[in-house]
């Protein structure tokens, strides 16, 4: 290997497991700040002290993953300068005000009020406490909409122009809802709030395993046993038209995600099979005839474009084609346990039969590897552009040597590793702890 | 007459940078003090800072972010040079960042761990800092002189944040704690005199542009009112040391106001030392335009909700954590 592609290679795996382990806490705070919300509503209007220790509890967990969150997001904000210097000469006029309202807008909101929503309870009155939780929520819903405007942009992007050889910003309204933005931000949405469903659920869940008789761990299994199983229909119909949203808009990213390699008619789905990108074959194949035109086209004849007419500017088959089926497999799973443990839920009001309790306490991390598989698919699917038709990722790379890349891979991976090690296990001791009333 | 939109940003960036040197130096400051205090001073003074660091740790995303949005040129060139000392910053304030929460919900000798992270990733984080400034104003030349000047700016501003962080235990807290801090404050003190005097007379020697700016006559006639100021500033947070709970904060943030000045003073125009001025490395108007529009709306109320927070934990702190 080269020096440069080296260094390239170094520079995204650094920047891929940077916001790959940030992605985690805020999938799981975005949703989680309006169960923080929930139960302080109820607390309010019942004046039962059980919903204020629920919310006690809760708040522990939030403000850790808000931790997690904020250092690691701090570390994406220098890591656009250092990993991809051509990024910001080339697309800076768009992605540095949308960077700037994220920081100005969401990031201060969430912040200060954070620290009110932590510590001011009895500094502040329950209304101002309330508005303060409220503001967190908003916060980080704002964080997602402008990053995720963003991210949209790269994949989709509309709304600009040129201005003597710089590209600027023409018209931003069409920045910010480009044509894959909506599909994206509802996706994700949905996807935090079954993230911290399933958080939710299965912690109490293994607090229940542990301790039947808690009547708080009850309740929260069942708020999170209900929303996600109200939640996870919805992600499925979404999941659906970003779909078609991507076909439209980015055929090659779809092509690879069902391994079509030849554009013709009638074209099988893929269900199983090992794409060899070298030899641009599926190995092993299992297949359903006509199934993916029916799908993507809703006409089992239609003619689907296969990679051969993108080649070589396609993204790599095997990491998308097993991402994609490795989030639809978990959505699945998520799903059925959803909906299974909702109809125990309403049927005998109280409690779970034991396996199911496991069931829950096995998914509670669920919701972070439908997420991450989806971000693979996303931006993997994105290449070999980091801007889709204005920007190649190569392009954009810098001049850091591969050395200095290696050594702060190394130092990020160890203090990663151990941080998350020490997350989990944490938020799961709190949990098993239970609330204190 | 149209707008300077560069000069403009580069006042913002100042600001952006002037106010998270302030506020998460003080934070930092209280961390590097950690080893002094007992485990029930600890408790204290992580309660101090508590509700605000998340916010104080912002403003360094917005001066980076200003760097990146404003000077997109000036941004890979300087966060490129720094490469290894920024990861040493950023694996600091991570460990430091998390150490917030583990440490509370940690037990036994897992909570000593995260206690000595807190100082641990508190002074990598100053150092990389002081240590980042340092390379800055030398313009990343290379030589084990200019390194040299680097490792005593890194030194110089630890001893600024333990000043901010001592003074800050001052005002927040009360009994033997703040004995205890008005003596560390004393040190943090001397500290200061030394490198903010080191990294005065050294700047101009390693910097000829530096050099010509402040000693061109006539105008270090009135250009020596900035390191008087500084000195004034000095004595006066020497002399209420003792007396006052308050001023020797308020005489803290002025040095630190009347140093990051005088550096201002000696990089203006240029973004990049000697590399690059402000007009060259700025992004498009029209991307400055949008975002000088919003900042002008969102700073007020910014500013408005920040003022709230602290004014909701004003007074001295009391150990209260919100889980109990």
């Amino acid at each position: 290997m080269t020096e440069a592609s080296e260094a390239l290679l170094l520079a995204r795996t650094q920047f891929g497991l940077n916001i790959a382990f940030h992605i985690l806490f805020p999938a799981i705070n975005i949703a989680l700040a309006w169960f923080l919300v929930y139960f302080r509503v109820r607390h309010l209007r019942s004046g039962d002290p059980q919903w204020l220790a629920t919310y006690k509890l809760w708040v522990r967990i939030f403000a850790l993953t808000f931790a997690m969150g904020v250092v690691s997001g701090v570390t994406m904000s220098f890591q656009f300068g250092t990993n991809w210097p051509g990024y910001m000469l080339k697309v800076g006029n768009i992605a540095g005000p949308l960077l700037a309202y994220e920081v100005l807008t969401a990031f201060f909101l969430e912040a200060t009020f954070l620290g009110v929503m932590l510590f001011g309870m009895d500094r502040v009155s329950p209304r101002v406490h309330l508005l303060a939780t409220v503001m967190v929520g908003a916060g980080t819903a704002l964080s997602a909409f402008w990053i995720l405007a963003l991210n949209s942009w790269m994949q989709t992007p509309a709304g600009h122009g040129y201005d003597a050889g710089q590209l600027i910003a023409e018209d931003w309204l069409q920045v910010i809802f480009n044509p894959s933005f909506p599909y994206r931000l509802v996706h994700m949405l949905l996807a935090s709030g079954l993230t911290a469903a399933f958080l939710v659920a299965g912690l109490s869940a293994w607090r229940l395993l542990r301790a039947p008789q808690d009547a708080g761990a009850a309740r929260t299994l069942r708020s999170g046993a209900f929303v996600a199983a109200l939640l996870a229909p919805l992600q499925i119909a979404a999941g659906d038209l970003h779909g078609l949203n991507t076909l439209e808009h980015q055929p090659a990213k779809i092509a690879a995600v069902e391994a079509i390699w030849h554009t013709h008619k009638g074209v099988p789905l893929v269900l199983f099979a090992i794409p060899d990108d070298a030899r641009r074959r599926n190995d092993f194949a299992i297949e359903v005839p006509k199934l993916a035109s029916l799908v993507l086209r809703h006409d089992a004849e239609a003619e689907l474009q296969g990679l051969d007419r993108f080649a070589p500017d396609h993204p790599p088959v095997a990491p998308l084609f097993f991402a994609f089926r490795g989030m639809v497999a978990v959505g699945m799973l998520m799903l059925a346990l959803a909906w299974t443990g909702a109809c125990f839920l309403r049927k005998r009001a109280a409690v779970l039969p034991r396996p199911l309790l496991w069931g829950f306490a096995g998914f509670t991390f669920s919701g972070w590897i439908a997420t991450l598989c989806g971000w693979l698919v996303t931006e993997i699917g994105r290449q070999p552009w980091l801007v889709t038709g204005i920007l190649r990722t190569a392009d954009a790379a810098g001049g850091v040597r591969a050395a200095s890349l290696g050594a702060s891979l190394t130092g990020y991976v160890l203090v990663y590793g151990v941080m998350l090690l020490a997350y989990m296990v944490v938020i799961t001791h709190i949990a098993g702890e239970g609330a204190k009333a | 007459m149209t707008l300077d939109l560069p000069l403009v940003f580069a006042l913002l960036m100042g600001v952006a940078i002037l106010a998270y040197v302030v506020l998460d130096g003080y934070d930092l400051g209280v961390g590097m003090l950690m080893p002094g205090a007992s485990a029930a001073e600890q408790d204290v003074m992580v309660a101090s800072i508590g509700p605000f660091w998340d916010a104080n740790e912002t403003w360094l995303v917005l001066g980076v972010g200003i760097l990146l949005v404003a000077f997109p040129a000036a941004h890979g060139w300087i966060l490129g040079a720094l490469y290894l000392p920024v990861a040493g910053m950023l694996i600091g304030l991570m460990l430091r960042g998390v150490a917030f929460e583990f440490r509370v919900k940690a037990e036994g000798w897992h909570r000593e761990l995260w206690n000595w992270l807190f100082w641990f990733g508190s002074f990598v984080a100053s150092f990389a800092q002081g240590f980042m400034l340092g390379r800055y104003l030398t313009a990343f030349q290379p030589g084990w002189a200019y390194f040299l000047f680097a490792l005593l700016a890194g030194a110089a501003l630890c001893g600024g944040y333990v000043l901010l962080g001592a003074t800050w235990l001052v005002l927040r807290t009360e009994g033997e704690l703040q004995r205890k801090a008005r003596a560390w404050a004393r040190w943090g003190l001397g500290w200061v005199a030394l490198g903010v005097a080191l990294v005065s007379l050294a700047t101009p020697l390693v910097s000829e542009a530096v050099r010509e700016k402040w000693f061109a006559w006539p105008r270090i006639l009135y250009m020596s009112a900035l390191p008087l100021a500084t000195l004034a500033a000095w004595l006066w947070v020497w002399r209420s040391l003792d007396r006052s709970d308050g001023k020797p904060f308020a005489g803290t943030v002025a040095i630190f106001a009347l140093a990051f000045a005088g550096l201002a003073y000696s990089v203006f125009p240029y973004v990049v030392l000697g590399g690059m001025t402000i007009w060259q490395a700025a992004a498009h108007p029209s991307a400055l335009m949008i975002v000088l529009v919003g900042t002008a709306i969102v700073l007020p109320v910014l500013v408005g909700y920040t003022a709230f927070a602290y004014r909701v934990f004003r007074g001295k702190v009391r150990a209260e954590r919100y889980e109990h």
